[in-house]
């Protein structure tokens, strides 16, 4: 069983479809990549996952529950986790508080967890008292994901994680995402740099016009002709 | 050195100490203000009322107290009637958020427009408080006047000014510290108060940890009028009790807000102080102050009286205006909660 | 006029036509009068709040300036008070210009650091100098004959003129005003007129040298006959035979006739110029500017230009409505003016009527008006029957009988929130809106 399967979802904005029949799907430990021209309905694939947007055809199921109409809040409870692409931390409370936020619907003791994603990014230890919006773009994103780890979620959506960022840092933070799909999470994000994400993935999407173009192994998908032509500059 | 002491002891009497217990007054209505702005986004012209309808609350509530013969004297029975007055206007601020807000919240309807309906909310507690208790003047303090009098302290220095403190001035500046402390404690350390700061900062992803608005919003129309009632009450109880009067304090009350930065705690804290000092500070007549400092021939004429009494609403304005001006965020930078 | 505007115009005839048939004609002319008036003041703020969108709440202030004029233009001058302290005022205000140029001229030529000191130094010298002259010259004039003048006094001209000043002495205080504090945020605006209003307040009750303060300043004189000297009249006891009424009470109405005729001209005046206003070229943009000030901006729009123009265009509307509501009381009272009445009430009348659509506003301020007078005596009747099953003398019967009239305080809260739940466009929506949400900033 695929821990989420995502088929032919149709939906919008308004009254046009900017989603036309778009499927995906993610495997525990798997770090699928979504990649496309601007406008695709990259975004849009993820917040329809995730429940931000209604969906006028398909389905979502996540650990094999249809969960179509389930808020978003609640599916934070099943075990998603969301990264907005912007305005993702709450940048005039500390990187702790940020982290207390995320974990605000559990109910029992999450203090290991501080430590577990303080150990998977280290640099926010010594800026743990710091107002997140103080801190410099990379760690910003680091807070952000951390916030979103905090419920321990079993599925982690990333809009664009690496927008703005130096090629360096971009480096190191998808190091830590494939360190956290390690851990058995799976990771299903949205990128811009489609070259250096269909590096790390396991499995890409090409959306083009809110369908799927191509799919495969992110390696293959890198080697196709016509991707590369068309999505990859050459 | 007697001339400077008596200087200092007359500038304690008639600034310092009164300018301490407004200021506190103000701050306490300037981070109601800041908070319904800071988490609700807009700027409530009821808060004014609101503090007249808290003080209404501690007035009729000390005098059935008085009534039913509870006194904790020396303290002032007010002090005692406090905690009802807080009950009954956060539950007042309940209603008003079910009954008129919510619908706008929902709807998510301009600032503007929620300025305007905070305007009918405005009309509407001003005329309850007409209509229960009177336009008119009301007393309710009572145990001891003062805490330091004048003629003890002559007595005791040897001065020829005397210090007095009155027991409201002490009550107002102690009940507003312990209120601020508690509120800091709420925002920083409190689960639902890092939800609230949470909430203000980023909407949206507040909504996606799971903090639930509605809660959030209750919690902080519950501590503006806690805020409003205790700064309604300490108010009544240091000066009088008029409804008219609370809508006054509306302007000081935003001056110290926008001030210290709207949106910002320690911001409505630092405006309060700097609107009250200015108000009695400019407002006094240092005549007799330059009297003691300088040599005899060269004591002032006139009143040295710097702006008139009657003009002390100009002001805050005026702070607020250049403020504005200057440095259109505030002494300290506002939104941040 | 839609039918829909003509209905409920109609039915404030109605219910103004039902007052003077079963209360008194004199009580509904008196009500009518005051409706004109309140009229006229909604439609200055629907210039500023229904065409720009700014959210001035100083309403007040501008009534009084148009208050002053009236009172200023029409008493005659105390020739005692300018001989006392009339030099001392002119020089008072020679030097507080002189102190303006000065600061102006420095702000222009001299750099940052020295700047701010300059500003500051030449402002606290011009303030003391002024002082140091006004001080004396104030209390001179104050006490030329204190119980019946204490001030400059004013033109002597027939009151009417005072309309126009009036209308010119609030379009310079808001255009001064203006380019203070336009370009705030729409809270910040508020407030800052909130405090501007109050201010203007402040200076006319405590100026004594010009206003006589809460002295105040009766007996102005009227456009109007007066009604003893109608009673003295030929013509008019033939026109009373005539029509077999009585003349004593008839002239008292017809003296309110003849100031009803006076205020409903001004009003289509001023009606048929702002619609013109509306649909013309300039008003398109004000509202383009209103529904989307960046765009408009975007665009090469000086916003903030236009936003003054609308500003000071309403306030002086406002200062006009203020001079006729002076010349309507036949004194000048600066102790009278309170937010509630002049400011937000007005807001109640330009937000039920309909925002943008100046019939709306017209409706608007009858219908409000007519509710708050008549809430009054309403309020009463209902304490009557609540508390009627109570002994007279109860305490708390006499307490509520007293305050009924601060429930129609209560009752334009609930009107306000009301129409803003049910119906934020207004009885009279404006046409645009309909298809379109409001934005405002």
């Amino acid at each position: 069983m695929t821990h989420l399967v995502a088929e032919e979802m149709r939906g919008g904005y308004g009254a046009a479809d900017i989603l036309q029949d778009c499927s995906l799907e993610v495997a525990r430990g798997e770090i699928a990549v979504i990649v496309g021209p601007n406008g695709a309905g990259k975004s849009t694939a993820l917040k329809a996952i995730f429940g931000l947007l209604g969906l006028r055809g398909g389905s979502v199921r996540f650990e094999g529950e249809e969960i179509t109409g389930v808020a978003p809040q609640e599916r934070v409870a099943l075990g998603m986790g969301f990264v907005p692409q912007s305005a993702n931390i709450f940048a005039t409370m500390t990187v702790e508080e940020n982290l207390e936020m995320g974990a605000y619907i559990r109910t029992d003791d999450y203090t290991e967890t501080v430590q577990d994603v303080l150990t998977l990014f280290p640099a926010l230890t010594e800026r743990r008292r710091q107002a997140a919006g103080e801190l410099s773009g990379g760690l910003r994103q680091q807070v952000a994901i951390g916030r979103a780890l905090m419920t321990r979620p079993s599925l982690l959506l990333l809009d664009e994680p690496t927008a703005g960022l130096s090629p360096i840092v971009m480096d190191q933070l998808f190091d830590r995402i494939t360190g956290i799909a390690k851990e058995g999470v799976a990771i299903l994000m949205v990128e811009q740099n489609a070259r250096q994400a269909l590096n790390i993935a396991d499995k890409g999407y090409v959306l083009v016009q809110g369908q799927n173009r191509f799919s495969g192994a992110g390696r293959a998908l890198l080697e196709n002709p016509d991707v590369r032509q068309s999505f990859l500059g050459g | 050195m007697d001339g400077f002491l008596n200087a200092t002891v007359l500038l304690s009497n008639f600034v310092l100490v009164p300018g301490l217990a407004y200021g506190a007054q103000l701050a306490l209505g300037a981070l109601g203000v800041t908070l319904v702005y800071r988490v609700l986004r807009f700027a409530n012209l009821s808060h004014g009322d609101l503090m007249a309808f808290g003080a209404m609350l501690g007035v009729l509530s000390t005098w059935a107290l008085q009534a039913a013969g509870v006194s904790i004297a020396p303290l002032p029975t007010a002090l005692l009637a406090l905690p009802l007055a807080i009950l009954g206007t956060a539950l007042m601020s309940l209603f008003i958020e079910t009954a008129v807000y919510r619908h706008h919240r929902l709807r998510r309807s301009a600032p503007a427009i929620f300025m305007i309906v905070s305007v009918g909310v405005m009309f509407m507690l001003n005329g309850l408080v007409r209509v229960v208790i009177g336009p008119d003047d009301q007393r309710f303090a009572d145990g001891a006047r003062f805490i330091v009098r004048a003629r003890d302290f002559e007595a005791m220095t040897g001065l020829s000014e005397g210090l007095s403190i009155r027991v409201s001035q002490g009550i107002t500046f102690a009940v507003a510290m312990a209120a601020v402390a508690a509120l800091f404690y709420f925002l920083n350390r409190s689960r639902a108060g890092k939800a609230m700061r949470a909430y203000a900062d980023n909407e949206d992803l507040a909504l996606l940890s799971g903090i639930d608005p509605d809660r959030v919003v209750r919690h902080t129309w519950i501590i503006a009028a806690a805020l409003a009632a205790i700064a309604g009450t300490l108010y009544g109880l240091d000066k009088s009790f008029k409804p008219f009067t609370y809508f006054q304090l509306l302007l000081p009350v935003f001056a110290a807000a926008i001030v210290g930065g709207i949106g910002n705690p320690v911001g409505a804290i630092v405006g309060g102080f700097v609107v009250s000092f200015s108000e009695i500070g400019l407002t006094y007549a240092y005549k007799k102050f330059l009297t003691y400092l300088v040599p005899p021939a060269w004591a002032p004429e006139g009143l040295m009286q710097l702006i008139a009494t009657d003009y002390k609403f100009a002001i805050s304005f005026a702070i607020l205006v250049i403020v504005l001006l200057i440095r259109p965020t505030g002494i300290l930078p506002g939104r941040v909660l | 006029m839609s039918p829909r505007a003509l209905l409920l115009f109609a039915a404030m005839a109605v219910l103004l036509l039902a007052v003077g048939q079963f209360q008194s004609w004199t009580v509904a002319l008196t009500i009518f009068n005051l409706c004109l008036i309140s009229a006229v003041m909604a439609l200055g703020v629907n210039v500023q709040w229904g065409y720009a969108g700014l959210f001035n709440v100083g309403t007040m202030g501008f009534a009084a300036i148009g208050g002053l004029a009236a009172m200023l233009v029409s008493v005659p001058p105390v020739q005692a008070a300018w001989t006392a302290g009339g030099g001392g005022m002119i020089l008072s205000a020679l030097i507080i210009a002189a102190t303006a140029a000065a600061v102006v001229a420095a702000r222009r030529w001299l750099a940052p650091p020295l700047r701010g000191a300059a500003t500051v130094a030449l402002i606290l010298i011009g303030f003391l100098a002024a002082r140091h002259v006004f001080g004396p010259a104030a209390d001179a004039i104050e006490n030329v004959d204190a119980a019946r003048f204490g001030f400059l006094g004013g033109l002597g001209m027939p009151i009417i003129f005072s309309w126009l000043v009036g209308g010119l002495f609030a379009a310079g205080a808001a255009w001064f005003i203006g380019k203070i504090a336009l370009g705030l945020r729409t809270d910040y605006l508020a407030i800052a007129t909130l405090g501007i209003s109050e201010i203007i307040i402040a200076i006319l009750r405590n100026e004594d040298w010009l206003t006589r303060g809460v002295k105040n300043v009766t007996g102005l004189n009227r456009p109007v006959p007066r009604e003893v000297d109608l009673q003295q009249a030929s013509w008019f006891l033939d026109l009373s035979a005539r029509l077999g009424v009585d003349p004593v009470p008839f002239s008292s109405l017809f003296v309110k006739l003849c100031y009803a005729g006076l205020f409903a001209t001004v009003l289509l005046l001023i009606v048929v110029l702002l619609e013109r206003a509306y649909h013309s070229p300039w008003g398109r943009m004000m509202r383009a500017l209103r529904d989307n000030p960046k765009a408009a901006a975007a665009m090469g729009k000086d916003v903030k230009w236009r936003q003054l123009q609308a500003f000071v265009l309403g306030s002086a509307i406002v200062g006009v409505a203020g001079a006729m509501l002076t010349t309507l009381d036949g004194q000048f009272t600066p102790g009278s003016y309170n937010p509630l009445r002049y400011t937000f009430l007005i807001w109640v009348m330009v937000i039920l009527g309909g925002s943008g659509n100046n019939l709306g506003s017209v409706l608007g301020g009858f219908l409000i008006w007519f509710l708050w007078v008549q809430a009054e005596p309403a309020g009463r009747i209902l304490m009557e029957i609540i508390s009627s099953q109570v002994p007279k003398d109860f305490a708390f019967r006499v307490h509520f009988l007293e305050a009924s009239a601060h429930l129609r305080l209560f009752l334009m809260g609930f009107i306000l929130i009301l129409a803003l739940r049910f119906f934020p466009q207004g009885l009279l929506p404006e046409e645009q809106s309909r298809r379109r949400p409001r934005h405002v900033p």
